[in-house]
């Protein structure tokens, strides 16, 4: 290392070559899909803003919205790995079920929520892991294996729990439920668990190995091969992280809501509007490419939408209306950030 | 004289009734040299550089790296005696940057496998200086996708060099390039050889490989059937000479045709 370092301060520069940007230009320009995401964000909220100011000033909505958002938060950001390696998995709300399945079966059994809260983030990742087996090992597509694992696990959970609600309301004010949902203040916990989830997926996938790795998987997966990557072990490795992701998403789930229900059918419209967050936040389904922060404004976007529409004064029926109108310009506007 | 860095003895190699390779004998010297590679299609150009880099087992012959024999010869084997292919457009990663590209799977990475991104570029910058990549458009943060066909070899080059190839194999590297491109890549190859580099690489074009090449090897019907220095013969005469081969096999063919 010290004779890279040499060479470096012996720089021949009579060669013309022009230097990395560094800084503020730098950082748009690489982050330009999230950014436009978060601008169009910021214009929504103006928009919500002036036609209801009474609501969109007070903090009672923003409380709200953070109880539920950081949920989805927690389920998106790994997906932006999964979804840069070039596959996808439709099977993390099942999983996330499940997960929130072993915790409150275990946590009404009098163990120590701690314990509960490892016992279903190790189920998330063991499901994780073995949607990652069936795609790099089996060769199967994972969008077709992670449908198969989601029914498998709707159906596991329903026939195990006999479709009977847990309540976790026993929870309540423990030091447990503290940590992970209380409150400072008036501001949610949970929330700062999700800006904690967010730092942590932003190191991984712009300062560590493990991103530049999967993002060259998802570019070129013969030459990552060729250059020595092991291409199965990264692949896996992003399943599970879904999986311990959903593992958490359905311990703060489970606390949020504080019971434990598996209506079957329900889950869709969640996966839906996660992988939504995912994509408008810029991440394409053609490898390679992807932006964390992206995917974390992308599902702010979607859940004020969801908030925001009705709260204007529209009819909650055309919720979806805008969030597909809003999906669509998203989309559209990455188009043309393809190329500089 | 060093030891040759790598000699084939007597290597033959067939494709079910066709001889792609007969009893060709080939060497790359200890020290860097640049070696191309002549000849008409199907003359067994591919299949030799695809039995230096592992990829094909010859039929028989022996492989030698610096004067030891090599048994069972391999992809791995010849990666990690210091044989890289570059393939043109395959082995690069499009949409990430220059810099991401040539550290693809040995990323330079300090604590807990958290990358160097600052070395990682600064090192990236003084390569693609070292080998000559001048470009004011482009620095080692930009993404592949955006370079031109050239560049992007000499990326893939950039990236074999920096990992102390001793020989780097470059298949028909100059094919649907323009001149100034095709020349950029020369510059890189050159730049590479003082560097430490071997080259050995294929091309249709006799006035390319006679810029370059310290030494030309042309190959006919799996055999070798000239090598010529190009301070001795002139590109002219050895197209002359080529054809005169190309007649007598024109010759012959007839010749077989009518018998």
């Amino acid at each position: 290392m010290a004779d890279l370092e040499k060479k470096q301060n012996n720089l021949d520069c009579n060669q013309e070559f022009r230097r990395s940007r560094r800084g503020i230009i730098n950082f748009l320009v690489n982050n330009r899909r999230a950014l436009s995401v978060f601008i169009v964000f910021i214009i929504l909220m103006l928009l919500f803003i002036i036609k209801n100011p009474k609501i969109f000033l007070h903090r009672e909505i923003y409380e709200a919205i953070f109880r539920s958002l950081p949920i989805r938060i927690v389920l998106a950001l790994p997906l932006v790995f999964v979804i840069v390696s070039k596959e996808i998995d439709l099977s993390f709300v099942s999983n996330m079920t499940f997960s929130l399945w072993i915790f409150a079966a275990t946590a009404k059994a009098g163990w120590n929520p701690f314990l509960c809260m490892l016992l279903a983030i190790l189920a998330g990742a063991l499901v994780g892991l073995i949607n990652g087996m069936l795609v790099v090992r089996i060769g199967l597509q994972s969008m077709m294996a992670t449908i198969g694992m989601k029914f498998l696990l709707l159906g596991l959970v329903a026939g195990g729990s006999n479709i009977i609600p847990i309540p976790l309301t026993f929870l309540v004010n423990t030091p447990f439920y503290n940590t992970f949902v209380g409150k400072i203040g008036n501001f949610p916990v949970q929330m700062i668990w999700a800006v904690m989830a967010l730092v942590i997926a932003m190191l991984l996938f712009n300062y560590h190995k493990f991103g530049s790795q999967i993002s060259c998987v998802g570019d070129n997966l013969e030459s990552s091969r060729e250059m020595g990557i092991n291409v199965a072990t990264i692949k896996i490795l992003a399943f599970v992280y879904v999986g311990i992701a959903c593992g958490f998403a359905g311990v703060l789930s489970g606390l949020t809501y504080l019971s434990f229900y598996p209506k079957p059918g329900s889950p869709d419209e969640l996966m839906l509007a996660v992988l939504a967050s995912v994509f408008i936040g810029g991440t394409p389904t053609t490898g390679g490419v992807g932006t964390i922060f992206g995917a974390f404004i992308g599902a702010c976007t979607i859940r004020f939408i969801e908030t925001g529409i009705i709260e204007a004064g529209l009819s909650g029926f055309f919720t979806q209306f805008f969030m597909g109108l809003i999906i669509l310009l998203a989309l559209t506007s990455h188009k043309f950030h393809k190329s500089h | 004289m060093k030891t040759k860095f790598l000699e084939l003895k007597n290597v033959s190699k067939s494709f079910g009734k066709v001889n792609a390779l007969e009893r060709v004998n080939f060497y790359i010297k200890g020290e860097p040299e640049i070696v191309g590679l002549i000849g008409d299609n199907g003359a067994g150009k591919s299949t030799l550089i695809k039995i230096i880099a592992g990829i094909h087992t010859p039929d028989c012959g022996e492989i030698y790296i610096n004067g030891k024999r090599m048994e069972n010869w391999s992809v791995v084997k010849s990666r990690v005696s210091g044989v890289e292919t570059v393939y043109q457009d395959r082995a690069l990663a499009m949409q990430q940057t220059i810099a991401r590209n040539i550290f693809m799977g040995r990323e330079l990475t300090g604590i807990f496998g958290f990358v160097k991104s600052k070395l990682q570029f600064a090192e990236a910058d003084r390569l693609m200086r070292t080998i000559g990549f001048t470009s004011k458009v482009f620095a080692s943060d930009s993404a592949v996708v955006n370079l031109s066909g050239g560049e992007r070899q000499g990326v893939a080059i950039a990236r074999a060099f920096y990992f102390k190839a001793n020989l780097m194999i470059l298949d028909e590297p100059t094919t649907a390039l323009s001149l100034t491109e095709a020349q950029k890549i020369f510059d890189f190859i050159r730049q590479a050889k003082k560097g430490g580099s071997s080259c050995i690489f294929i091309t249709h074009n006799i006035y390319h490989a006679y810029d370059v090449s310290d030494r030309c090897v042309v190959l006919d019907r799996g055999k070798i059937v000239m090598e010529t220095n190009p301070e001795h013969t002139t590109a002219e005469q050895l197209v002359k000479d080529m054809q005169k081969i190309a007649h007598g096999k024109v010759r012959e063919g007839i010749n077989n045709g009518r018998s």
